[in-house]
């Protein structure tokens, strides 16, 4: 089986963020492999040991992502995609995401491909459908668990919290919700062995894409935190009394109640 | 330039979701005076249709076909394409729910426009519009323009308040029958483990437990007082994995995202992952043993004790502000 794992780069919003110049502070952050993506990940290492073939996993990004690719390798893909945008694309959003990875994978006949439900970072959760969509094939989101049997596909999907049962076939594209699987950890010999498995890097050159192609069409005009909560008011005093001023102060001075 | 703003109209288990009208309101803003057309999809939905009028749809259009009973991407896709081209809007307007999360992508690579997803405010009007959306968790906000071509958004459920009803409105109701085949999903079976009551997304008051909670009778005190405020009970991950309570209580990024004007977290440290489903709620209230728990950095209000004994005595306090009122 041809699967592809599309793998985002993403900052580790556990640390802390700070924005300067309008733009996320990026020196000295974490990055990581985006967390669902890693659900991804591991199911297609799952779905490849069951069934054979290949797992690809796919970044769009810069130089950096590399890291991550890795990590991905390490965790036992076998092949890595790097398509670096570093010195052609300027602005970006999830059309010219979508767009350049389609773009890549359109003469590839994958017959699986898994993405993250959303990206902790960008959070908008719409690169997956629309590169299933540019492809021609069908997807699903949310995948809770998978089951494939020769072309047919049974899936579970988390819908708000019910579940969907459904039946498809490939070749489809899934998004990965927590829950999937229990992502594996890098072993020491797969570390290893990710050094030396190919690690293939276009540019959109390569892929016959004119920047004009991918403009994009929504625009970031500003990034800030949020307002400064005042410190929030640990009560004290007797519990009896701090229960008290709550209720006081959530009808009172909050008005919520 | 007023414009004409396309709106999908959702409803679950016969009734539409507040969603619906929170998405009319944020078209009128888009409209500039523009015409609002409500889209329903389904097997049978006509009969909701005067309620969207009357939250400021000047006319709905329903598609209505046996294979639209559940929801696939494809069938919602086929027929909402067909509505949109028809009505040819400038603009288009879905709630980020299950559903408009699976589907806008879709409609949007199809169209080849952009799309600004969870959307919670919107700045400004018309052209000018602005939307104002989180990222990275919660933690940083942008705001985006959409450059030309449709404007399409998802707003986030409970963010910005629908218009006041106004039960004399009247519009047109029209129905476009659209031919509905391939579909490449065929939904077997949908296990409803949503509570009845108060839908969470919606809720106006949450209280929500986590692992602190300790056992699926500890949610108990929770639901006495979510019942007493009218409000539903949450949780956080550690609770649902725990089995305490079920994952479709669940809140935080995997889970559900609320914005309910009081949010009371009870045994929950304040992951970043469960932060993230909550923190643009209006007023938090904490209540942890540890007063260092991450959850008081966000808290507008906190008290440091147990909440097996912090719960009770609230939920008794309330009682008497309800009698008195
Ligand atoms: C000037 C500029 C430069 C940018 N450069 C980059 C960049 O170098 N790398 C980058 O990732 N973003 C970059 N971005 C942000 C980019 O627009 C979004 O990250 C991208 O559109 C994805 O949107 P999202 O974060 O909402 O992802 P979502 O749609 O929420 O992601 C869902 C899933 O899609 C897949 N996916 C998303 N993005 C990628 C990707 N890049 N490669 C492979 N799979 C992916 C993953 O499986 C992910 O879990 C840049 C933005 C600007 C304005
Ligand atoms: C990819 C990913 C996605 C995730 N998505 C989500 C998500 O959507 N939602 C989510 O919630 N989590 C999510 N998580 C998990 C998250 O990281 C945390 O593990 C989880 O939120 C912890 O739950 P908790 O606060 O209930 O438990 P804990 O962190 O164990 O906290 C329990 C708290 O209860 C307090 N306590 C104990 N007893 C009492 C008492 N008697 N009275 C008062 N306080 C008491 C303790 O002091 C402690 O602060 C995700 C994680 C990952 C990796």
């Amino acid at each position: 089986m041809n699967i592809y794992v599309l793998v985002k780069r993403t900052f580790d919003t556990e640390e802390k963020i700070a924005v300067s110049g309008g733009k996320i502070q990026e020196d000295g952050a974490e990055f990581i492999i985006n967390p669902y993506d890693e659900y991804a990940i591991e199911e297609a290492i799952q779905v490849r040991d069951a069934h054979g073939g290949e797992v690809t996993v796919l970044t769009m990004g810069g130089e950096d992502a590399e890291k991550q690719l890795r990590t991905a390798l390490a965790m036992g893909a076998d092949k890595a995609v790097l398509i670096n945008i570093e010195d052609d694309v300027e602005e970006m959003d999830q059309f010219t995401a979508a767009y350049i990875i389609s773009e890549y994978l359109k003469d590839k006949n994958p017959d699986l491909i898994l993405a993250g439900n959303v990206a902790i970072d960008g959070g908008s959760g719409q690169v997956g459908p629309r590169v299933a969509e540019l492809l021609g094939i069908n997807y699903v989101t949310t995948i809770t668990n998978l089951e494939i049997n020769g072309t047919s596909v049974s899936i579970k999907r988390d819908v708000e919290g019910d579940t969907e049962v459904l039946e498809t076939s490939l070749p489809l594209l899934v998004t990965a919700q927590q829950g999937l699987n229990e992502p594996r950890y890098p072993s020491l010999p797969g570390i290893m062995k990710a050094k030396k498995k190919p690690l293939e890097e276009v540019e959109l050159d390569d892929l016959d894409i004119d920047e004009d192609d991918v403009e994009a069409k929504t625009e970031t005009i500003e990034i800030y935190l949020p307002p400064k909560k005042e410190a929030g008011k640990v009560l004290e005093g007797e519990l009896a009394e701090q229960v008290k001023e709550l209720v006081h102060l959530l009808h009172s001075e909050a008005k919520v109640i | 330039m007023s414009k004409k703003v396309l709106v999908l109209g959702e409803a679950r288990e016969g009734a539409l979701r507040n969603v619906s009208y929170e998405a009319i309101a944020a078209a009128k803003q888009i409209s500039e005076g523009g015409e609002i057309v409500s889209v329903l999809l389904g097997d049978s939905v006509k009969e909701l249709a005067t309620e969207l009028v009357k939250y400021g749809a000047d006319r709905v259009i329903t598609v209505e076909h046996p294979h639209l009973k559940q929801y696939t991407s494809d069938g919602y896709g086929q027929a909402l394409l067909a509505v949109i081209d028809q009505e040819k809007p400038e603009a288009i307007v879905f709630g980020h729910t299950a559903l408009g999360k699976d589907l806008s992508p879709k409609i949007a690579s199809k169209l080849q426009v952009g799309l600004v997803s969870d959307v919670t405010a919107i700045e400004g009007e018309g052209d000018a519009a602005v939307y104002v959306r989180p990222i990275y968790s919660g933690k940083a906000f942008e705001k985006v323009k959409v450059k030309d071509g449709i404007k399409f958004i998802t707003i986030r459920p409970n963010n910005i308040a629908p218009l006041v009803k106004d039960d004399g409105k009247t519009g047109d109701v029209s129905s476009l029958s659209v031919e509905i085949t391939n579909l490449r999903t065929i939904i077997k079976e949908v296990v409803r483990k949503s509570s009845e009551g108060v839908d969470l997304s919606e809720a106006k008051v949450v209280i929500a437990g986590g692992r602190g909670v300790k056992s699926e009778e500890g949610f108990a005190p929770l639901k006495e007082l979510a019942d007493v405020l009218g409000g539903a009970v949450g949780a956080s991950r550690g609770a649902c994995d725990a089995d305490y309570c079920d994952y479709s209580l669940q809140i935080g990024q995997t889970g559900k995202v609320v914005t309910p004007d009081l949010y009371i977290a009870a045994g929950i440290s304040g992951a970043i992952q469960h932060l993230a489903g909550m923190s643009n709620s209006k007023i938090i209230v904490a209540i942890n043993k540890d007063p260092e728990a991450n959850i008081f950095k966000v808290a507008d209000y906190g008290i440091v004790g147990d909440l097996f004994e912090v719960i009770p005595m609230l939920t008794e306090e309330f009682k008497k502000l309800k009698v008195n009122a």
